[in-house]
């Protein structure tokens, strides 16, 4: 069923360079702008500028935000008990970076 | 297509409560979440999970399930009785197509019409799912780049509106200077739906490498040196994901001293760095001048190791 086997596809690497505005974000992530607007809110992303019309959001953002609405619906969280996981995973894959330095 | 063992997916009793099956599936799905658990399989077990608990949370699908007897082992090829989805309707479902779509041929055949695709007739996604999956690669990878080929297990709703399973491969460009946790986005390449087809979102995850620990975007690398090279400095070649380089070992070097060697690590803007750990690593004391020169070092000055602990 592979159309084209030998073609190579490029993705984007959605790292901290990659920067998008609400409207770009809103299309990334499948969200209305008051969805994204809440999720500022609650601190579960920062973009950069004031008003939302100058938010500019990292490529970054688009994994927490996925990950939050994960949690949400599989686990029957609310959004501030996804928020609190997300950031408790956050410590968890520092430390274990951390571990990983001593080689296990 | 096989037999799924619903019961045991979820380690209970056929004779489980409704109560018991809701907190085996909550206890189950926090462990195996994929955003949370590091288990290697935690992808397929969560959706085992998600699948088994849709059927036994619902009594009417759990009667349905049960009717087909205990005397099937997971696994086992399984064909459904013919007509056996007459006396049975399923309306109760609350899970959408897409989710319908995730499941397995086994499920199809007891439920999917009823359940998932009928649904979804009527409300069709405006377009494709975003999927996920993950890309495992080697350090190497990350500081080259690199093509690799992905085979991926995808279930779709058909032309019949039964969810079916197909493999398709995709090459896959995997850009320099990636990290582990990185997200790569892979437009249009996700679910199919009525509308536009979904995003695929690849994760990347790097394999265990021998030599170097990953850490963000800095290696860590262990290396072994002698006694006189750290007491006395020294030049060493020290092998990076880039080649050899040299690196100077300071005199007066204890074990454990981290040395960094910058912009070596996995590159970007800014690239990470290399850090060298140094472990002092004693020449075996099995021959007579060997066990002289340590004797001889003894002699050369006071030292006592333990003088901070105090006794």
């Amino acid at each position: 069923m592979d159309k084209s086997p030998h073609q190579v596809l490029q993705g984007e690497l959605l790292d901290e360079a990659v920067v998008l505005t609400l409207t770009q974000f809103c299309r990334t992530c499948r969200l209305p702008a008051e969805q994204v607007v809440e999720l500022v809110e609650e601190g579960i992303i920062e973009p950069l500028g004031q008003a939302p019309d100058a938010w500019q959001f990292t490529g970054v953002s688009v994994y927490r935000v996925q990950c939050v609405l994960r949690l949400e619906h599989d686990l029957g969280v609310n959004r501030a008990g996804a928020a609190l996981i997300l950031d408790l995973l956050d410590q968890l894959d520092a430390l274990r970076a951390r571990l990983a330095r001593y080689g296990e | 297509m096989e037999y799924r063992d619903y019961y045991r997916i979820m380690g209970l009793g056929r004779d489980a409560t409704q109560d018991e099956i809701k907190r085996a599936y909550r206890k189950l799905a926090r462990k195996f979440h994929p955003d949370v658990s590091k288990e290697a399989d935690a992808e397929a077990r969560f959706k085992e999970l998600g699948e088994a608990y849709e059927v036994l949370k619902d009594p009417p699908k759990r009667a349905a399930y049960d009717q087909l007897g205990s005397t099937w082992k997971a696994g086992e090829e399984f064909r459904p009785p013919p007509d056996r989805n007459q006396g049975f309707e399923f309306h109760s479902g609350d899970f959408s197509a897409a989710d319908a779509a995730q499941f397995s041929d086994f499920f199809a055949s007891l439920f999917g019409q009823d359940a998932g695709a009928a649904r979804g007739a009527r409300r069709p996604p405006p377009q494709g799912q975003d999927t996920r999956a993950r890309v495992v690669i080697d350090l190497d990878d990350a500081y080259h780049g690199a093509t690799r080929a992905l085979t991926l297990q995808t279930t779709e709703l058909g032309p019949d509106g039964r969810p079916q399973t197909r493999a398709r491969t995709l090459n896959v460009r995997i850009p320099k200077g990636v990290r582990p946790g990185q997200q790569i986005r892979l437009a249009g390449q996700g679910g199919h739906g009525p509308g536009a087809p979904g995003d695929l979102y690849l994760e990347v995850a790097f394999r265990p490498h021998p030599l170097y620990r990953v850490a963000g975007r800095d290696v860590y690398l262990e290396l072994p040196v002698a006694p006189w090279e750290a007491a006395l400095g020294a030049q060493v070649k020290l092998p990076t994901p880039d080649g050899p380089v040299d690196l100077k070992i300071p005199p007066g070097s204890s074990s454990g001293r981290k040395l960094r060697l910058a912009g070596r690590g996995i590159p970007g803007q800014p690239p990470g760095d290399l850090y060298a750990t140094l472990l002092i690593v004693l020449p075996p004391a099995d021959n007579a001048a060997t066990r002289a020169a340590y004797r001889e070092l003894e002699q050369a000055q006071a030292f006592d190791p333990r003088a901070h602990l105090g006794v």
